[in-house]
């Protein structure tokens, strides 16, 4: 909810700011047009795509205390946490006080040195994790049936908590002191760790690799499935598309199954494929070939049926021949679909290909997130998220690219 | 003998829910070689129908086509083919698609490169033919149209409203160039239009069609076209009888629309 409100905070100061600087120069151009409600007028601005990926990043930091942020939210308390309790036995009552030494996480630290002090009641020592909390049994030194009866000279009763600076404390009906210092509002390593850990995570496993295999293998043997998966989904896909396209019986023949399996997941096929295939390679490609198969097949039938009829008609009295047509107009007609299907079954191969090595491989990127889930390597897993994005992104970019530089007329017909 | 010969031609459509429309009822006419004739009528009176069926895109339910004596029994070379727009292969540049047909034919290229050139120079596109389509304006791209079905060379050149996406100025330029292509090439050109008057300037012979059954409703011939070669168009348009006949359509397709109406209510 905060985190919610924070973004959404941002991201207005960001617009107005921007907005406000931009003012004196828009002047002129914001004369020009009136470009509300068209939609080819709306170009991405690239100073909110920037200012979006650096909110992320700051409040990423933020959150995690981060070194290479300026601004954090309250981190967990550390330092000298020190209380006095008072303790009461039948002689009367003594104070005395808990040295106690808030850490980071993970450090280990002697517990500061006290001295008993004087009455029965005698001075303790010890240390306690941030996030954590600690036992302590301030009593166990003071001698027979002493109890707590407060603390810092609030009066303490079992089980109800007692807030001291930085510190909740209850009292266990046992006569023990459970203390927990204050968490703030950063987030534990393990839950999310901060950039920088991230950064040296990729850093050390770019050089060393991860479970005997090195970065680059891993991301290779995703890429490859992939590649494999896709070259197969085309080569089959595209020319039973074109039949489908051509031909009634294809048409009719193919239908049914292009259409039952058209709104199946791939994830959904997995069971079943490991129980076919097996889980290793033939496994995943098969799943990849299929997850591709569909999305081919109906790019190219898509691409086929959506030809003009008057450029049919045209290539006819220029005297083509059926091949003539089919290689000169239906197929260049047909690219641009094609290549729109080949970037979504490219984005769903690599999707799929993630989710089929989570299930099991030896290398790829999903094994690498769900075995550092199981040691709770937290790093290499958003590490490991974060390089799937980037190439599923880099993937879709280079589709892109492609498409341009080889079907210039998409969409200009 | 030379000429397209349309004899008894009739075309019925049977329509998915059992019924169907007569969209051509014996159409006859005889076209001599090197006529230029436009189709006139209103939405619907089986024009785009009798230019498939010239073309071979469509066999007739009864009746035939003949083109220099012989029958026409689907798309041929001499039997060339200008639509509205959206026709040319925008994945070919310029000069691929007006040596297209050439192409096909197997036709080598220094002699499909005389004929491309010569042909960009006619219609006025010498700068353009290494430019993609898409790049050139709409009046430009029926100018590359024209000069693809040419490169054919065709007998007969259909043409089916082929100006009617352009704007009124292009149209004009346009109309004096389909002009200039028929004087000087003496083919044969059937020419539908929605606009009465380019009917009149593109029209040795004017045929008026009528609605439900598609048929020929009258035919002129008329003077505004040879007139018009050469000449300025809007000179033409105010020349004698230009004006009255263009009224004198009108009124008769209004009379033909009102009809169409008047059936339709008494029929609700
Ligand atoms: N393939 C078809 N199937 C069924 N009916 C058709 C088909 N093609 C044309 N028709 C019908 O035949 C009639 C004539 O159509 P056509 O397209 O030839 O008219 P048109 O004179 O070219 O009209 P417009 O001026 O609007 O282009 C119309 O009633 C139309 O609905
Ligand atoms: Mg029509």
């Amino acid at each position: 909810m905060t985190l919610a409100a924070l973004y959404i905070g941002i991201f207005v100061i960001a617009w107005i700011v921007t907005r406000a600087l931009r003012r004196q120069r828009s002047d002129f151009t914001s004369l020009k047009t009136v470009t509300f409600g068209d939609e080819s007028a709306v170009t991405p601005d690239r100073v909110a795509s920037v200012l979006s990926l650096l909110a992320i990043f700051l409040i990423w930091g933020a959150f995690t205390g981060s070194r290479l942020t300026p601004l954090h939210v309250p981190g967990p308390f550390k330092g000298d946490l020190s209380f006095t309790y008072t303790a009461t036995n039948a002689t009367g009552t003594d104070d005395a006080v808990v040295h106690l030494l808030a850490h980071d996480f993970g450090a280990t630290v002697e517990p500061p040195a006290v001295t008993p002090g004087d009455g029965f009641a005698k001075d303790d020592a010890g240390t306690v994790a941030a996030w954590r909390s600690v036992l302590v049994k301030p009593t166990a030194n003071d001698g027979e049936a002493a109890t707590i009866t407060a603390i810092n000279g609030q009066p303490i009763t079992p089980d109800v908590p007692l807030f001291i600076d930085n510190a909740r404390i209850v009292l266990t009906p046992k006569g023990s002191l459970n203390v927990e210092p204050a968490k703030g509002w950063q987030m534990e390593p393990i839950w999310l760790p901060a950039p920088e850990a991230v950064a040296a995570r990729l850093k050390e496993i770019a050089t060393k690799g991860y479970q005997n295999t090195s970065l680059w293998e891993h991301l290779a043997a995703s890429l490859q499935r992939v590649l494999a998966g896709f070259a197969l989904g085309a080569i089959v896909g595209i020319p039973l598309g074109y039949a489908m396209g051509l031909s009634g019986w294809f048409r009719g023949w193919f239908d049914p199954i292009v259409e039952f399996m058209r709104p199946v997941p791939p994830l959904a096929l997995i069971p079943l494929i490991i129980i076919w295939f097996g889980i290793w390679e033939t496994g995943k490609i098969t799943l990849l070939f299929l997850a591709a198969l569909w999305i081919m097949v109906i790019a190219a039938r898509s691409g086929v049926s959506g030809v003009r009829l008057s450029k049919i008609h045209a290539a006819y009295s220029l005297g083509a021949s059926k091949w003539q047509i089919l290689r000169h107009v239906i197929i260049p007609n047909s690219l641009p679909d094609i290549f729109t299907g080949a970037r979504v079954a490219m984005g769903v191969c690599w999707g799929t290909v993630v989710a089929a090595e989570l299930v099991a491989a030896e290398k790829g990127a999903g094994m690498m997130i769900i075995a550092a889930s199981k040691f709770q390597l937290t790093d290499i897993v958003v590490m490991g998220i974060i390089l799937i994005g980037v190439i599923g992104y880099s993937i879709d970019i280079l589709m892109r690219m492609a498409e341009t530089w080889l079907v210039p007329w998409k969409g200009r017909g | 003998m030379t000429g397209l010969i349309i004899d008894a031609l009739s075309m019925r459509f049977d329509l998915p829910n059992g019924g169907s429309v007569q969209a051509l009822q014996d159409i006859n006419l005889t076209i001599q070689k090197g006529e230029l004739v436009s189709v006139l009528g209103p939405s619907g009176c089986g024009k785009t129908t009798l230019l498939n069926i010239l073309a071979g895109f469509l066999a007739p339910t009864s009746g035939k086509v003949l083109l220099n004596g012989h029958p026409v029994t689907g798309p041929h070379p001499e039997r060339g083919m200008v639509f509205q727009q959206g026709a040319l292969f925008e994945w070919m540049n310029v000069r691929r698609n007006i040596d297209f047909g050439p192409r096909m034919k197997g036709m080598g290229q220094s002699d499909r490169d005389r004929i491309t050139d010569h042909l960009l120079a006619t219609v006025g596109l010498q700068d353009f033919g290494d430019k993609a389509v898409y790049e050139l304006s709409g009046g430009m791209q029926q100018r590359v149209a024209l000069a693809r079905c040419l490169a054919n060379d065709p007998d007969v050149i259909l043409m089916d409203e082929p100006l009617g996406a352009l704007d009124a100025l292009t149209r004009e330029k346009m109309q004096g160039l389909v002009l200039k292509l028929w004087k000087e090439t003496g083919k044969t050109v059937i020419l539908i239009t929605h606009s009465v008057e380019e009917a009149l300037l593109l029209g040795e012979r004017l045929i008026v069609m009528a609605p439900r059954p598609g048929r020929i409703f009258k035919e002129y011939n008329l003077p505004f076209a040879e007139r018009g070669v050469g000449a300025d168009l809007r000179a033409v348009k105010r020349s004698d009888g230009f004006a009255d006949t263009r009224e004198e359509i009108l009124t008769m397709i209004w009379g033909m629309e009102e009809e169409i109406m008047g059936r339709k209510e008494g029929a609700a």
